[in-house]
């Protein structure tokens, strides 16, 4: 049989393709131009090459700025994986608790970011805030404004708060997939419940846990609303994220070249780290 | 060695699962527990195990309580329907599992493991994880899990249910064998009647919660004790019409055939219990008797063809050996082996010569 060429379906492609320039290419396109170039005012652009990114690569405070974004994503990764697991576990599994349990979960994450901030910004205060008044009140020296560690754990503290319901949820998900049939088993084998944990729920866990930690990765590394709101990146620039650092620089300096060169390092990144993590998971899943 | 359940009820809130049940499953036999879904076969294993407590009533093993006792503590070992193995434990892992926790040594282990394995057909995927084997291969790791421990009480439910037909039927001519030399109580439940008769040994019948016989798998399929347990171990359904006995012969209330009861019965109104496979489109047997019918629906299955059928009020099944084509509407001839039937009487008891 012959096949019959016809290529006007091309033309369905058109709106999306369409679509896609507006909200994607055309924006980035611009950031890009950006990149490459020194703006002047009334539109007038020169011809800079890579100075850009040569300069954002090689300052101390890019660094210091990727420095603390890789830090606060780790520590947060840190708390939250484990601690979702745990608490998902401890989840009941049938009766009137299990949509108690699920509304509670989704509360924090049904609030808005900056809503959130401005939250545990007041939350935190040291002379009228509950959390920084009891702080200071039980002897603690606390204040979020003035002092960095702070500042980084009342930072650490609301998105954890904020994010670890994702993670409870998703492996709330990934326990309930698991036939009741498998926990007999391992009762029936004698294991104990760390073997039932480790050799049971958490391979059958991984799926939705690479998901929940992609997620929060991204999330975590992209984070601007609530430090804004929080700390405005202060005290100094102790908690000024890559994001906010970014913002600094655009809009704060009106530095576009650099910035725009910063934002596609900074896109670039988070690309790589997703792509790296998710082959390293997905070459374990095709192994086991 | 026996399991003995004395009594035994579970009730859910306001639900009853299983009703009192009185059973006695002795030392080296297979047990089948034969009923539908939801029947009550998997709580009865769970209590047989201990992974469940009974309302009330006890379990005896070896003659002694053990009602409440731990699973853990019991020696036994279940084969689900879903092949449940440990995920990311190779097939030797999994199979060694119940073992390890025991605590012998690892001699003992590879020799016990490498001899199951073998028994099973799974020496050459050792090193395999579960999620790279056939479903039979994986439903095979499971059957090793249990039988590598020794355990005094095997329960296995449903383990075929999930493979296909001829997985299905590899396995489970595989199994009764697999149980010879044991010295254990093997439990097998099944919704299916041929399962019950391919596996022999005893065989429980249950209804709603309820166990209607237990006995000796033959007997209960040729002399069940009622028509409920009749029902039970019959696949496709029987075929159940009233009749009345007068003089000599029988006679359909619904229709004029009549034929001489192999059975001594008085006279009087029985309802008669007629198995698919004992109407034909062939004669068999010295008595049959011919019987018109309207053909509803007739297809194949494997071998062996099912014609349903209507002859005024009754709406029959038969099952006949080979390909027996005919057509939606048409009108056929059927024969029925009068020494087969099973008379019941106004209670649905069977009623049995003399």
């Amino acid at each position: 049989m012959n096949k019959t060429i016809n290529q006007k379906a091309w033309y369905f492609v058109i709106p999306v393709f369409v679509l896609v320039a507006f909200n994607a290419a055309i924006p980035l396109m611009t950031v890009v131009n950006y990149s490459f170039q020194e703006t002047f005012g009334n539109n007038v652009f020169a011809w800079e090459g890579t100075r850009w990114f040569k300069q954002i690569l090689l300052s101390e405070r890019f660094h210091a700025a990727l420095g603390r974004q890789f830090a606060f994503t780790f520590i947060i990764l840190l708390i939250q994986i484990p601690l979702g697991i745990g608490i998902a576990l401890t989840m009941p599994k049938k009766g009137w608790g299990v949509p108690v349990c699920l509304i509670l979960m989704s509360m924090p994450l049904l609030i808005p970011w900056n809503v959130v901030g401005a939250m545990w910004n007041i939350f935190a205060l040291p002379d009228i805030g509950f959390l920084g008044h009891t702080l200071n009140s039980v002897g603690f020296d606390y204040n979020f404004t003035q002092q960095p560690g702070d500042a980084w754990f009342t930072t650490i503290l609301m998105d954890v708060w904020h994010w670890t319901s994702l993670v409870v949820l998703l492996s709330y998900a990934g326990l309930n997939s698991i036939q009741p049939a498998y926990y007999q088993a391992a009762e029936i084998d004698g294991a104990s419940r760390w073997a039932t944990f480790r050799y049971i729920e958490l391979p059958k866990m991984k799926k939705v846990l690479t998901l929940a930690i992609l997620l929060r990765f991204m999330d975590s590394f992209m984070i601007y609303t609530e430090p804004f709101v929080l700390t405005g990146g202060g005290p100094g620039n102790t908690t000024a994220f890559l994001s906010i650092d970014l913002v600094k620089m655009a809009l704060g300096q009106f530095d576009l070249g650099p910035a725009a060169a910063m934002s596609l390092i900074y896109f670039f990144i988070v690309l790589l780290v997703c792509w790296v993590f998710y082959n390293l998971m997905m070459k374990n899943e095709a192994q086991s | 060695m026996s399991l003995e359940l004395k009594n035994v009820e579970k009730k859910v809130g306001i639900d009853t699962h299983i009703y009192p049940t009185n059973l006695k499953l002795e030392k080296n036999t297979i047990n089948v527990l034969l009923g539908s879904t939801l029947a009550g076969k998997t709580t009865l294993m769970q209590i047989m195990a201990g992974l469940d407590k009974p309302t009330s009533g006890e379990i005896w093993f070896n003659e002694k309580n053990v009602t409440g006792m731990k699973v853990q503590k019991r020696n036994c070992s279940m084969v689900y329907q879903q092949f449940i193995n440990y995920p990311n434990y190779t097939v030797y892992e999994n199979i060694a599992s119940p073992l390890a926790i025991t605590g012998i040594k690892e001699d003992e282990i590879k020799q016990r493991v490498g001899k199951v394995a073998e028994l099973l057909k799974l020496s050459a995927m050792l090193n395999k994880k579960p999620n790279e084997l056939s479903g039979g291969q994986q439903q095979r790791t499971a059957l090793a899990r249990a039988l590598v421990k020794d355990s005094d009480l095997i329960l296995l439910d449903e383990p075929l249910a999930n493979l296909d037909f001829k997985l299905r039927e590899e396995l489970r001519e595989e199994l009764p064998k697999l149980f010879e030399d044991r010295d254990c109580i093997v439990v097998y439940a099944t919704t299916e009647p041929s399962d019950a008769l391919m596996i022999g040994g005893n065989t429980a019948t249950i209804l709603e919660g309820k166990v209607i016989q237990y006995g000796k798998t033959l007997e209960v399929y040729n002399k069940p004790e009622n028509l409920i347990s009749a029902k039970v171990f019959s696949d496709p359904p029987m075929n159940i019409a009233e009749i009345t006995k007068s003089g000599d012969n029988c006679k359909f209330t619904d229709n004029n055939v009549q034929w001489k009861p192999s059975v001594k019965i008085k006279d009087g109104t029985y309802k008669i219990g007629i198995r698919p496979h004992n109407i034909t489109t062939y004669k068999e047997g010295n008595n049959s008797v011919e019987i018109d019918g309207k053909v509803q629906i007739s297809e194949l299955s494997g071998s062996e063809s099912l014609i349903h059928f209507t002859n005024g009020n009754l709406n029959w099944v038969s099952l006949s050996n080979g390909t027996q084509q005919k057509n939606v509407g048409e009108n056929t001839k059927l024969y029925m082996n009068t020494d087969e039937f099973l008379y019941f009487d106004q209670n649905n008891r069977l009623v049995k010569n003399g």
